[in-house]
């Protein structure tokens, strides 16, 4: 496993999102309310680019014409045909254990820890004084 | 994903020589068509609008999953809407796949569903022209469907005779709602004029009749709908067959367009079963239904089906012949196929150049 | 092989002849009797089974004057004792279902049903039936089920397949509250009040084509069920398909699973695939068995099906589904025809109190 530092945390505020490419992968960094996600940008459906999807929140229903709304944003919905995927965990809402997508560790790191290395951080220097995005693939 | 068909190189899927039979273009807006329409027409629209059996005004009866029921990922960067931007249609879709002819569907407007009918000849007469000095003209990959008022056969006939001449029309484009059930008498001139002009009837699921969607009236939600809309290719299909349209025109070749296929093994079943009990009342319907639907109807593959267990769409498609799919990814619309990844199931060489070429170059008798 | 007779099968869907006027007269309170005649009211067959249409009675299946389903005696001798029938389901297909007056409806289901319990099932214990409703009032209709429920010899409510309404829309559901309430299936006959078109695309011009659409208007109120949330709010309710062709479903299903998992958010409430509620809730009878022409592609079908409990043995007496001995569809699999027989029937209509000795236990 390597970790790759993929951008300054501050550049992906909460609630926003980021692509970027990694060791050849496109994966969509999500930070929900200041905690990082990382899924790979491919729908395991049709091979949509799932990160670019709309991030919607998850209903659920007791009973017919009751909408339980909760968890704002953190549901991922394909570009594609709209399946949904949990950004928490990259599992579908609709099959989740045999339809997701692939979830990598975020962790986010100072830059003093990180100019000790080892770590892959191809675009861009890392500077003592940020703080960083890190995800191990 | 495992098992996927077609996971190789864009120069494998150049070679092949890909069809896609249903690929929808969009009016970059309404104003887009002025130039091909008359002075009286343009002040129509412009006063109007256009005028459906539908309650809103902007908006579909039954609103749909994304706005412009298209790929989120499909608006142009330059601006229009999904489908209204042929080098955006071309950078994201007819190059990186391969497309080697791609057939468009004009669905939206639809000269066929306007209330006022001249109107909507006129409407379909613009269309017709607007695809062929836009799309096919600068793009030869492209290939058009004539749209047709098709409630009026003799001005359908009319708008086939004044298009069919040109060489970049292949097919004739027609909704599933129609008025009455398409087999009906009153829709013969229109596959006299297909047989005449050799141009294969393309029949796209949608439109709007003012009709029910359901034998138990209209449903709620757009989940029923969208499958419920798909659902009329059914009693179209027996329409066809029990009036007869298939005995009384042998050479017409008929395209089934978004309708999927899985439902088509059990209806050809159902049909045979009972047309061999009841012949006394279509005595005109000399063969099993099963016989024609073989001899002439092709089926669009998008939306497939997708079986939890794959192995069964190997077999439904055994059941239906392997002649009679041809690939459709209904690109821009949401519930487009991905030629690469739509069919869970790994298929020989032969069974692809079927299903995504050679099929379809029989139905449109293309070059 | 178990001869099929052996297994004392329960024939879910037969139907007695729709009563004529005349014969539902003594069950009509003295208002509707004297309304039924100044007004010459008869003739309510549903026009979905023209009585002279070959598919409507088998040749030797008709009384006199070609009236199809003749009457007990035919039914005992052609069904009932042909086949070891242990208990048989009567659904009688009466006009009072596609009545525009809610009130006249109700009267004449009524009738039918007081109908139904002297002239048939006091006549013999094999015997049970549907009841019929006024569909087009949800109130009246509960009424006639709270009515009818002490008798257990009712076991299931009967609806068509073209309503007016589809029939998952919440206007219904006092019918299925009290359906689940009483233990009894929800059955969808096929056939309709012509309140709608049968078809999406306008009235067909034949009979034929007005029953192959049947199928599809099975599909259309399948998925009303299952996108209203019938099932969530019901979890009890069983719904039988009655006469709805069967080998649609695989395909159906597959379609409504794709489109479950992109359109779920907007009926939220249906929290599992379409492909789970059916097998728990949704139940078909066996004829007409729309088969395929081989026994391979029929061993498929029945494998696609993905699950054993769904299927009811059915005669579907006296409509032409099937010639000869033929009751069954060709190449069966043993073990289903037992299910099929008895255990699925016996699962689906709790009414019925038929409990197996071991010697039929499969």
């Amino acid at each position: 496993m390597t970790r790759h530092v993929v951008a300054p945390s501050a550049e992906i505020a909460p609630g926003s999102r980021k692509l970027v490419n990694v060791a050849g992968r496109s994966i969509g960094i999500f930070n929900l309310g200041g905690e990082f996600f990382a899924l790979l940008n491919r729908c395991p459906h049709q091979g949509g680019s799932l990160c670019l999807g709309e991030q919607v929140g998850l209903v659920l229903s007791e009973e017919p014409g009751q909408y339980c709304y909760s968890r704002p944003r953190e549901m991922l919905r394909c570009p594609w045909h709209g399946w949904e995927f949990d950004i928490r965990t990259g599992q579908s809402w609709c099959d989740p254990k045999r339809m997701r997508t692939k979830s990598y560790p975020v962790t986010v790191e100072p830059g003093e820890a990180l100019v000790k290395g080892p770590y892959q951080a191809d675009i861009f220097p890392v500077s003592i004084e940020a703080d960083y995005v890190v995800i191990d693939l | 994903m495992s098992g996927a068909v077609l996971e190789r190189s864009r120069t494998d899927a150049a070679r092949l020589g890909m069809v896609d039979c249903d690929i929808h273009p969009m009016l970059r807006s309404e104003r887009a068509l002025f130039p091909y329409l008359a002075r009286r027409w343009r002040d129509e629209l412009e006063t109007f609008g256009l005028r459906t059996r539908n309650p809103f005004v902007g908006s579909f009866a039954f609103p749909k999953a994304t706005p412009a029921l298209s790929r989120r990922d499909s608006w142009p960067p330059a601006g229009g809407p999904p489908g209204s931007d042929l080098s955006f249609m071309r950078a994201q879709y007819l190059d990186p796949y391969g497309i080697e002819t791609g057939i468009l569907q004009t669905l939206i407007p639809s000269g066929k569903d306007q209330r006022n009918p001249a109107f909507g000849a006129a409407l379909c007469a613009a269309l017709n022209d607007w695809q062929i000095a836009e799309w096919t003209e600068p793009e030869p990959r492209l290939k058009a469907a004539i749209t047709i008022p098709a409630e009026d056969a003799e001005a359908s006939v009319a708008e086939i005779e004044r298009s069919a001449p040109k060489s970049d029309f292949v097919s004739i484009f027609l909704t599933t709602r129609t008025a009455e059930p398409l087999g009906r008498k009153r829709y013969w001139p229109i596959f006299a004029a297909a047989e005449r002009t050799g141009l294969a009837l393309g029949i796209h699921t949608g439109g709007s009749n003012g009709l029910p969607m359901t034998p138990g009236g209209w449903p709620s939600f757009y989940f029923e709908e969208h499958m419920a809309n798909a659902f009329a290719m059914q009693p179209l299909l027996a329409s066809l067959v029990l009036e007869g349209v298939f005995e009384a025109f042998p050479k017409l070749r008929v395209v089934l367009i978004e309708g999927g296929f899985a439902w088509a093994p059990a209806l050809a079943w159902r049909l045979d079963k009972h047309w061999a009990r009841m012949r006394p009342e279509v005595p005109h319907v000399r063969h099993p239904p099963s016989f024609y639907i073989r001899r002439q109807v092709w089926f669009a593959t998008q939306p497939v089906e997708e079986p939890p267990d794959r192995a069964d769409l190997r077999t439904l498609i055994d059941w239906i012949g392997w002649e009679r799919l041809v690939f459709a990814s209904d690109y821009p619309h949401w519930d487009m196929d991905d030629p690469q990844r739509a069919f869970k199931l790994a298929l020989s060489d032969g069974e692809t150049q079927a299903v995504f070429r050679d099929n379809a170059r029989l139905a449109y008798r293309l070059p | 092989m178990t001869e099929f007779r052996d297994l004392g099968p329960i024939d879910c869907d037969l139907h007695p002849p729709t009563p004529r006027m005349a014969e539902l007269l003594p069950y009509l309170d003295p208002h509707w009797r004297e309304v039924m005649l100044s007004r010459g009211i008869d003739g309510l067959e549903l026009a979905s089974y023209p009585p002279g249409s070959p598919l409507s009675a088998r040749p030797e299946w008709r009384g006199p004057g070609g009236r199809p389903g003749g009457d007990l005696a035919l039914i005992q001798r052609e069904v009932l004792d042909r086949w070891g029938t242990r208990r048989a389901i009567l659904n009688c297909l009466h006009g009072s279902m596609a009545m525009f007056s809610e009130d006249m409806a109700a009267a004449l289901a009524r009738a039918v049903n007081d109908w139904i319990a002297s002239e048939w099932l006091d006549r013999d214990a094999r015997l049970a039936a549907s009841i019929l409703v006024a569909a087009r009032s949800p109130e009246l209709a509960v009424a006639e089920i709270e009515r009818r429920a002490e008798d257990a010899r009712f076991v299931q409510v009967l609806l068509l397949a073209g309503s007016e309404l589809p029939l998952g829309r919440r206007g219904h559901w006092p019918i299925y509250a009290a359906a689940e309430r009483f233990s009894l299936p929800v059955g969808i006959h096929a056939g309709s009040a012509f309140h709608q078109p049968m078809t999406s695309v306008g009235w067909p011009s034949y009979v034929v084509e007005d029953y192959v659409s049947q199928a599809t208007g099975f599909q259309h109120q399948l998925l009303s069920l299952i996108g209203e949330g019938v099932f969530t709010r019901f979890p009890r309710l069983k719904v039988v398909l009655i006469e709805s062709g069967v080998t649609w479903l695989p395909g159906f299903l597959w379609r409504a699973n794709k489109e479950w998992r992109a359109l779920r958010p907007e009926v939220p409430w249906v929290d599992r695939s379409p492909i789970e509620i059916v097998r728990e809730h949704v139940r078909l009878t066996l004829q007409p068995f729309d088969s395929p022409p081989d026994a391979s592609a029929l061993a498929a079908v029945i494998g696609q099906l993905g699950s054993d409990d769904l299927l009811l043995f059915s005669s579907d007496f006296p409509h032409w589904q099937w010639d000869g001995e033929d009751i069954l569809p060709k190449a069966l699999p043993e073990v289903l025809r037992s299910r099929i027989a008895l255990d699925n029937p016996r699962q689906t209509y709790p009414r019925l109190g038929v409990r197996l000795g071991k010697e039929c236990v499969s």
